[in-house]
């Protein structure tokens, strides 16, 4: 393998990382103080072992190591006062998104009980060529809901308040409940939805919400992705002392590139991109959080335009 | 006639489920606030309320601890009807003696109807 020798000059520029991808003034930039701070140590060690040799004056030395402690001692307290400057910033950060979801959610109730009244029927039949652009709106709405549900979860997880209540229940269970939410979804997508129950048992303890939730998303996506017709295989089996969920599809898969980055918060991969826009990157995000919170694994493998499989593992009830 | 009342403070659900209600036949008396929704409770003795928890000048929760801390209003029924969803915001209401704990964006208005319906004591 060829050492790419202007990757690693680019990864060491540390003025370029702070003004570019930090965005911060060079003196305010920890990667670049720390930097100062060495200099300075080295500087005065070598200082203090010349003038010791060279005048042999103790107080000489003891005002030099001094005076360079002050100055490492003030390089450290900007850089702390820079990090606290940085929590609070993220704590703002965190408190608008909750702020302004929850302010986002009465209109967006309000729009939903509308067009719930509209649909019921009750103020008098909608016209059947008015219909479908009701329909759009109810989408939309909905849409909307769901992505304000996935901000304040995406809030919650990094300001450590997610909170599960587990509850002993069957992920085989959880899985089929959901895939028959999902079948109108995917037999308008023109995709097969087939579920296989190979486990033994297949009880953990859960909470039933959020395991829903891991299913559904990757269900969804595995329908999402699939391009024209296809089938998504659900398959719900034992691996040791967990039970496994496996989400199989045959769509259009995430780039090799790409991959690394599945699980982050709003990744969305360039091939889907091209394809469609529906989508937040939120998902896949909070499902690995919600797997990890009850003790299990997720995982994928997947090849461009051949499909991906999706899984995770979840520890069985004893 | 079942007498239900709704505080809220966003007129747009009042009107919403406010209509669904009354042709389903209840009598919808409709408060602004924590203040008026707890006069209201002990004036018209409703057979449910149903309570926002973010409401002016006193919020939900204190409403709903008063409720439950007067004899004579105690036994009604409260549903939360809300867009907070915190775990601690759900235990808490349920703590304080709510019946059901509904978050608004994510049910449908007919579910809504169907939870007061089967929550109003016969």
């Amino acid at each position: 393998m060829a050492i790419d020798t202007n990757k690693i000059i680019k990864d060491l520029n540390i003025i370029r990382e702070c003004r570019e991808e930090l965005r911060v003034g060079i003196w305010q930039c920890p990667q670049f103080l720390f930097i100062v701070m060495g200099g300075i140590t080295i500087l005065g060690s070598l200082a203090t072992y010349y003038v010791g040799t060279q005048y042999a004056e103790p107080e000489i030395v003891v005002l030099i190591t001094l005076g360079v402690t002050a100055v490492i001692f003030s390089i450290g307290h900007v850089v702390v006062a820079n990090f606290s400057h940085i929590a609070q910033v993220n704590r703002a950060k965190s408190e608008f998104v909750s702020v302004a979801s929850h302010q986002l959610r009465t209109p967006l109730s309000s729009i939903k009980w509308t067009l719930g009244l509209l649909f019921s029927g009750r103020l008098g039949r909608v016209d059947e060529t008015q219909l479908p652009y009701f329909q759009i709106l109810r989408d939309g709405t909905q849409r909307m809901i769901d992505l304000v549900n996935d901000l304040l979860d995406v809030n919650r997880i990094e300001l450590r308040r997610f909170t599960l209540e587990p509850e002993k229940i069957s992920l085989a269970g959880i899985a089929k409940g959901t895939m028959e939410d999902l079948s109108l979804f995917a037999k308008a997508n023109n995709v097969d939805l087939v579920f296989r129950d190979t486990s033994a048992s297949s009880l953990i303890m859960g909470d039933p919400r959020r395991t829903r939730m891991i299913v559904q998303n990757l269900v969804d996506n595995a329908i999402k992705y699939t391009k024209g017709k296809g089938r998504v295989e659900v398959t719900v089996g034992n691996e040791g002392t967990y039970v496994k969920c496996s989400v199989r599809d045959e769509g259009v898969g995430i780039p090799e590139d790409q991959q690394k980055k599945v699980f982050e918060r709003f990744f969305r991969a360039d091939n889907v991109l091209r394809y469609q826009t529906e989508g937040t990157g939120l998902g896949l995000y909070i499902a690995k959080s919600i797997v990890e919170m009850s003790g299990g694994k997720i995982g994928f493998r997947s090849k461009e335009n051949q499909g991906s499989t999706f899984w995770f593992i979840l520890p069985l009830v004893k | 006639m079942k007498k239900i009342l709704f505080v809220e403070d966003e007129p747009s659900l009042q009107q919403t489920l406010g209509t669904i209600l009354r042709q389903e036949g209840f009598e919808v008396v409709v408060a602004l606030d924590g203040i008026e929704g707890l006069e209201k409770i002990k004036k018209e003795k409703p057979d449910l309320v149903l309570l926002d928890l973010i409401l002016p000048k006193l919020d939900g929760f204190e409403v709903l601890k008063k409720i439950k801390g007067d004899p004579e209003i105690a036994q009604t029924p409260v549903i939360v009807l809300t867009n907070l969803e915190g775990t601690e915001d759900i235990e808490k209401a349920l703590e304080l003696g709510a019946t059901t704990y509904l978050v608004k964006a994510n049910y449908e208005i007919d579910e809504v109807v169907d939870k007061i319906t089967q929550s109003i004591p016969n």
